[in-house]
């Protein structure tokens, strides 16, 4: 507890988080709004249709989670860290552990910021939650940020750098995963299994969140069940956490 | 007690710390000297768990940092003082320490009043100055009221009412009966600080003693010698083996301690109309001694001998 509490003072004594927080949101709801002023008889306003921008303030979140790690090796604040608790594994877990319940915080105000907006924006439109396929795509959001900033941390910790670490998150989260459709006869078998292409699945189901796959976000190709799907996630992410920390406590600070 | 067994660093080819085997005594200030590069801080870090030893051990009183439990409550040290967050208030700064210690939020403003930061508490750690970056450092190290205090090089860049603030402050942790471990590059600055020394050179131990008996050591090589017959003194002080030069005014004699040559100038019936041990060239005699850790004990006297004489010592 003691160790959750000093991550805790050491990640709210900074602007970063607030800042990073205010871009997911501003972002997610902007582009949410937009999405779903433009709705008309023939493309409605679905459930799924409001969450179209997570992914926009997932990637803010994951730079969040990753700056959270690589500005306490810029600064030199991971040596007084590991100066005053020289249990590394028990201080990175900690800070793994602030960063998602922040992260979690972020994801579901965004999530329920942005369809809260929708239900404004267009009255008349069927946004009520009444499905668990509904409730995950929206209340979903937040475990999925949670996760996805324990990845972005751990690579945060492998690397080090801000800049390093922030573009191999952000590429590999936007573009390389998709890249790998391209490659010809198994390019989308792979993909199936890639982390946030299944973690997508946990999000948007098999799309009854959208009212028919076609009002809402594209869909993820992964075949597990949501609940698989995000317990295929959280074991990436606990793996790679894993890796991170024990790559941490081997080498110098 | 701090206590150092065939410590060695390695970082790839370089050779950082080499069978570095030492002791560092409570209730004094102990002086960590070398040039730039000896393996100062290297060491310091390894003393603290940070980066891991090659091979040998460092223990503080008979633990290894790692077993040490609240460990700041037992060890503060300031390594560098740029290691804050530049957006973090001091107080947020020094918060953190202190929670993750389990030390009294109250020790956090007792600290700040300390070293004199009470006033500028909650303003950016980014916008100090570096004499105050070094009293928030200073702050940290203090923060569990630990037995054992260690600071690299903690008088760099100060001006020289902050060097005298710190050298007193270390003094008087030490007449508090803690162990306290401060590096430099300055002899000249350890002789006013330190009563022991511990003098590294390319990572290897040169000496561990009392500060006078070093810098009796590092000066009383050379001594200066004026007489109207140097001509008769010369060959008596050959024979005896002394390293002479000659000057512009009078011989630099090394080797031979200035009351030999008194003696031999008696014997020869010569008048000597001065001779003065060189105290002047205390940070060039540290410098050879240092500057080829290896070479030492075959070069120190004849380089000492070769060099100006009255040149003041560096002081910064
Ligand atoms: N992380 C590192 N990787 C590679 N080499 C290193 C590392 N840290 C130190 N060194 C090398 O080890 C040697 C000792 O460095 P160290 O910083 O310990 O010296 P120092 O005595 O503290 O010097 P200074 O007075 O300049 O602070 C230097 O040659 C340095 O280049
Ligand atoms: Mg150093």
């Amino acid at each position: 507890m003691t160790l959750l509490a000093v991550e805790r003072i050491k990640l709210l004594s900074t602007r970063s988080p607030w800042w990073c927080a205010l871009t997911a949101l501003v972002l997610t709801g902007g582009f949410t709004a937009l999405v779903v002023s433009q709705s008309n008889a023939q493309f409605p306003a679905t459930v799924s249709a409001t969450q179209y921008a997570y992914s926009f303030g997932m990637a803010v979140i994951m730079v969040l989670a990753t700056l959270a790690v690589t500005t306490e090796y810029r600064f030199g604040t991971i040596r007084t860290t590991f100066q005053a608790v020289p249990n590394r594994a028990a201080a990175l877990a900690a800070k793994a552990t602030v960063v998602a319940l922040i992260a979690l915080v972020i994801g579901e105000i965004m999530a329920f910021l942005s369809w809260g907006m929708a239900t404004l924006i267009q009255p008349e439109a069927d946004l009520a939650l009444n499905s668990t396929a509904d409730w995950i795509n929206v209340a979903g959001v937040g475990p999925a940020c949670a996760l996805a900033a324990v990845v972005a941390m751990a690579v945060g910790i492998l690397v080090r750098h801000s800049a390093g670490a922030i573009s191999l998150v952000l590429i590999y989260f936007l573009a390389a995963e998709n890249l790998v459709t391209l490659i010809p006869g198994i390019g989308a078998d792979i993909f199936k299994w890639l982390p946030f292409n299944v973690l997508h699945k946990f999000v948007t189901g098999d799309g009854e969140s959208a009212g028919g796959a076609t009002y809402g976000q594209p869909l993820s190709t992964s075949t597990l069940s949501p609940w698989w799907a995000l317990a295929y996630f959280a074991g990436f992410a606990v793996v790679l956490l894993a890796i991170a920390i024990t790559t941490a406590r081997k080498r110098d600070a | 007690m701090i206590e150092a067994q065939s410590l060695t660093k390695r970082y790839g080819d370089k050779l950082a710390v080499d069978d570095l085997s030492f002791t560092v005594e409570s209730g004094r200030v102990t002086g960590f000297l070398g040039p730039n590069g000896a393996g100062k801080s290297t060491t310091m870090r390894m003393m603290l768990g940070l980066d891991n030893p090659t091979s040998g051990t460092v223990t503080i009183g008979g633990k290894r940092y790692a077993e040490l439990h609240h460990p700041l409550r037992t060890v503060g040290a300031l390594l560098d003082a740029r290691w804050v967050h530049p957006n973090r208030s001091a107080r947020a700064h020094l918060s953190w320490m202190a929670k993750s210690n389990k030390i009294s939020p109250k020790r956090v403003d007792e600290v700040l009043d300390i070293v004199g930061l009470s006033e500028v508490a909650s303003k950016r750690a980014g916008g100090f100055s570096l004499g105050m970056s070094q009293r928030l450092g200073i702050a940290g190290a203090l923060l569990g009221d630990p037995e054992v205090l260690l600071f690299d090089e903690p008088v760099n860049g100060l001006d020289p009412e902050g060097i005298l603030w710190i050298r007193k402050f270390m003094q008087r942790l030490a007449d508090e009966g803690r162990t306290v471990f401060v590096s430099s590059h300055l002899l000249s600055e350890m002789a006013l600080t330190a009563t022991d020394l511990v003098v590294i050179g390319k990572g290897k131990l040169i000496s561990q003693s009392t500060t006078e008996e070093f810098v009796a050591r590092a000066t009383d090589s050379t001594v200066k010698v004026r007489s109207p017959h140097l001509d008769r003194l010369r060959p008596a002080l050959d024979r005896v083996g002394a390293t002479v030069t000659t000057t512009d005014d009078g011989l630099l004699v090394a080797g031979v301690a200035g009351e030999k040559i008194g003696e031999l100038a008696m014997e020869n019936q010569v008048t000597l109309h001065e001779l003065a041990p060189q105290q002047g060239s205390l940070e060039q005699a540290f410098m050879q001694i240092t500057g080829d850790s290896v070479e030492y004990h075959a070069d120190l006297e004849t380089e000492a001998a070769e060099q100006p004489a009255g040149h003041a010592a560096v002081t910064n």
